[in-house]
């Protein structure tokens, strides 16, 4: 039984809704973190289905490339989490705001 | 090869000459390998110019113009000016002069400057100076010209201010340099301008297409009257002329082997051979003639006066030498340009010798120069005082010494072919120069001495004494070269330069010479007045010397005009100079410059600044606001796409 685009595309704007409200309501790094993780794999779910309806294998290809880019960011995401956590004693992100004039 | 082939090593040897010097000397540190370096150098170029002499001689003389090119230097569009010489009568006769005195100044320098720290400088200027003013005789268009006018320009600036640490009147040697640099652009102004007009006008700027172009123009023709009148301004500028003349006599600050070299000899003339080299354009203008001859004649008279009451005896010379400069324009005034060339070359024999006198009773005094503190030196320095004597009865036109031959010429063309009034002021002019150098002569060399004790004047070394006995030599004999027919001689000099000025003799207006008798007389007129300003000098001036001073009481109003050489360095001061710095210091720095310049710049890095001000405030350094900024304007952007 074939699910319709419609289904994926609504699942996966769903997702990407809660990431970004997630994103910008919460105050642990860790959580907004784990939210724009959630982002972009509703974009990988886009992806995929469009692949699978249109046949065509360049959508799976630059879900590889967004997963393999998402393992990247996060090791350097957590890095720089622990690095801070170690200076400020804190992960709220409302107290990192020293990159700024 | 042949000569005129070998003007390329002409310029080549002093040209290595300098750099010699200039590079090595410091470090040489040798006064002998300097000195020969330097006069071996211009030894050479001597010998090229006597051989392009004997090969145009060997020529007959409608043929005696050689073209020697070297190589294309400026191509663009229509302009085209090339590296290359022309030779011919006029240059080859200014070659020799100026490498053959040239030559004797050098060998003066080395007995001169003899423990100078500056030795090898000197001796690299001075080669500098004889390239530059070669390239000025030889070259073959009017750009080459130029390059050497700037040169020797640039020579006698480095030269005036050679001792740039010492005083000189009111300022330094500096001043004095910086004086002449600037007075020289005025002129060097007006050389452009003239240049351009010919340009325009003709197409090109080689002398021979100029020169057989200008000869289709008409008698009167208003390019040739403004041609020549700005190139004029650049002969006033360069030799010293009313209203240009106010830097010669601080150009006196130099050593006194360059007041000979290049404020006297040579590189002052240049102006005089300018003028004669472009005769055919003068000759098209009859109203420039007529300016160039009664500026000569005023500058002959005016300088001659303030001459009279100097009392530094460089700056009696200097004014003498605007004095004779002024005759030579008086003679290329009124056409008789091969008279002004020949008292260009007796004054360069005798002027140098002058000056290469005064230096050596200046180097006896210790660098004395005041002569009220001078005076019976005759016993003390017998070479120089006779070779200075010789050189004064040459100037004051004593015959038959070589000034008399060519000033006479200069004052019967005058009286020929200009009139009697240009006549006038060259025979007062020729007076009071026999006054001022008699005077000179007697109050140096003869009466009692006015030194301070401890001094002890001493005769200089041979290195100094042959030049000035050579020079005497020359200054004796040298007017003979131009030996008028009225007194039996060929005037041989003139027939060697008339095919130069035949183009320009054709456009002139023959004027019917009066007859012979009235040449013998004019000649007798000029010789009683030069013997007169002999006799008053030294009568004034050895025997009844309470008379000068008498006449400067009765007079002191004229005398302190004289001696204050007529305000014209006041005038300058108050109409130009001081307008012009403070029109600088006003209106430009602190007006343009600071105000609107500075403010541009200022302005701009200010907007730049502010609006970052403005701008940095966005960058909150809350990562939430970033993303808030970046979401909305994602769902703006797509938005916009769906509804579009």
């Amino acid at each position: 039984m074939d699910v319709p685009l419609s289904y994926y595309l609504c699942l996966s704007a769903i997702l990407f809704a809660v990431g970004a409200a997630g994103v910008l309501t919460r105050r642990n790094v860790i959580v907004v973190f784990m939210c724009i993780e959630l982002m972009l794999n509703a974009v990988n779910l886009t992806l995929v289905a469009f692949s699978a309806y249109l046949g065509s294998i360049a959508g799976q290809v630059l879900v590889l490339f967004v997963m393999a880019v998402a393992a990247a960011e996060a090791a350097v995401g957590l890095a720089i989490v622990i690095s801070v956590y170690r200076n400020r004693q804190s992960v709220d992100i409302d107290d990192i705001n020293i990159l700024k004039w | 090869m042949t000569g005129a082939e070998l003007t390329g090593l002409a310029v080549l040897l002093p040209l290595a000459g300098f750099l010699l010097n200039g590079l090595l000397g410091a470090k040489l540190r040798s006064e002998a390998l300097s000195g020969i370096a330097g006069s071996g150098a211009v030894a050479g170029s001597f010998c090229v110019a006597c051989t392009c002499f004997v090969q145009l001689l060997g020529l007959p003389p409608g043929a005696r113009t050689i073209d020697v090119p070297f190589f294309p230097w400026i191509a663009a569009g229509g302009l085209h000016a090339d590296v290359a010489f022309q030779v011919d009568q006029l240059s080859v006769v200014m070659m020799l002069i100026v490498t053959g005195v040239g030559f004797l100044i050098h060998v003066y320098s080395i007995g001169y400057m003899h423990g100078d720290p500056g030795f090898a400088r000197f001796f690299a200027y001075l080669n500098l100076f004889i390239v530059a003013m070669l390239i000025l005789i030889l070259a073959d268009n009017f750009l080459l010209m130029f390059l050497g006018w700037e040169g020797v320009g640039l020579c006698s600036y480095l030269l005036i201010g050679f001792w740039y640490d010492r005083k000189f009147e009111k300022g330094t040697t500096a001043d004095a340099a910086k004086k002449a640099f600037v007075v020289n652009r005025i002129g060097d102004f007006g050389f452009l301008v003239g240049m351009f007009l010919i340009f325009v006008t003709f197409g090109s700027l080689r002398f021979q297409t100029v020169f057989s172009q200008a000869a289709a123009l008409q008698v009167g023709a208003p390019v040739a009257t403004l041609i020549t009148l700005a190139l004029f301004l650049g002969a006033t500028g360069k030799s010293a002329q009313i209203p240009l003349f106010v830097w010669l006599p601080d150009a006196m600050a130099g050593p006194t082997p360059v007041s000979a070299l290049i404020h006297a000899a040579t590189m002052v003339t240049a102006g005089v051979y300018m003028v004669a080299r472009c005769s055919v354009l003068y000759a098209l203008a009859p109203a420039s003639m007529a300016v160039v001859a009664v500026v000569g004649a005023a500058t002959a008279l005016m300088a001659a006066t303030i001459g009279l009451v100097q009392n530094d005896i460089k700056k009696v010379l200097a004014y003498s030498t605007i004095s004779q400069l002024g005759y030579m324009f008086l003679a290329l005034g009124v056409g008789a340009f091969s008279a002004g060339i020949f008292h260009v070359m007796t004054h360069a024999f005798f002027k140098a010798l002058l000056f290469l006198g005064s230096g050596a009773v200046i180097h006896a005094m210790h660098d004395e120069q005041d002569i009220r503190r001078m005076g019976g030196l005759r016993s003390a320095l017998p070479v120089t005082f006779w070779t200075f004597l010789a050189g004064t009865l040459a100037i004051a036109g004593i015959p038959p010494l070589a000034g008399f031959f060519s000033k006479d010429e200069i004052l019967w063309n005058a009286f020929a072919r200009g009139s009697w009034v240009l006549w006038l002021a060259g025979v007062a002019g020729a007076g009071l120069t026999a006054l001022y150098m008699f005077r000179l002569v007697a109050l140096v060399f003869t009466g009692e001495p006015r030194w301070e004790k401890g001094t002890h004047p001493h005769e200089a070394p041979p290195a100094m004494t042959v030049p000035l006995l050579v020079l005497a030599l020359l200054s004796a004999i040298g007017g003979f070269a131009g030996l008028p027919e009225s007194l039996g001689g060929s005037n041989a000099f003139e027939r060697w330069l008339e095919p130069v000025f035949a183009p320009a003799a054709e456009k002139m207006a023959l004027v019917g010479f009066p007859g012979a008798f009235t040449e013998y007389l004019l000649m007798a007129v000029s010789v009683a007045v030069a013997l007169a300003g002999t006799f008053l000098a030294y009568a004034w001036y050895t025997k009844r010397t309470d008379v000068p001073g008498a006449l400067v009481k009765k007079f002191s109003g004229i005398y302190r005009v004289l001696l204050n050489k007529y305000y014209v360095d006041e005038v300058y001061d108050g109409t130009v100079v001081r307008p012009a710095v403070k029109i600088a210091d006003t209106l430009l720095w602190k007006g343009v410059d600071v105000a609107v310049i500075d403010g541009i710049v200022n302005g701009l890095a200010r907007a730049a600044q502010g609006a970052g001000d403005a701008l940095r405030r966005v960058q909150t350094g809350v990562a939430r606001n970033y993303i808030l900024v970046f979401l909305t304007g994602a769902f703006l952007l797509v938005g916009w796409l769906l509804v579009r």
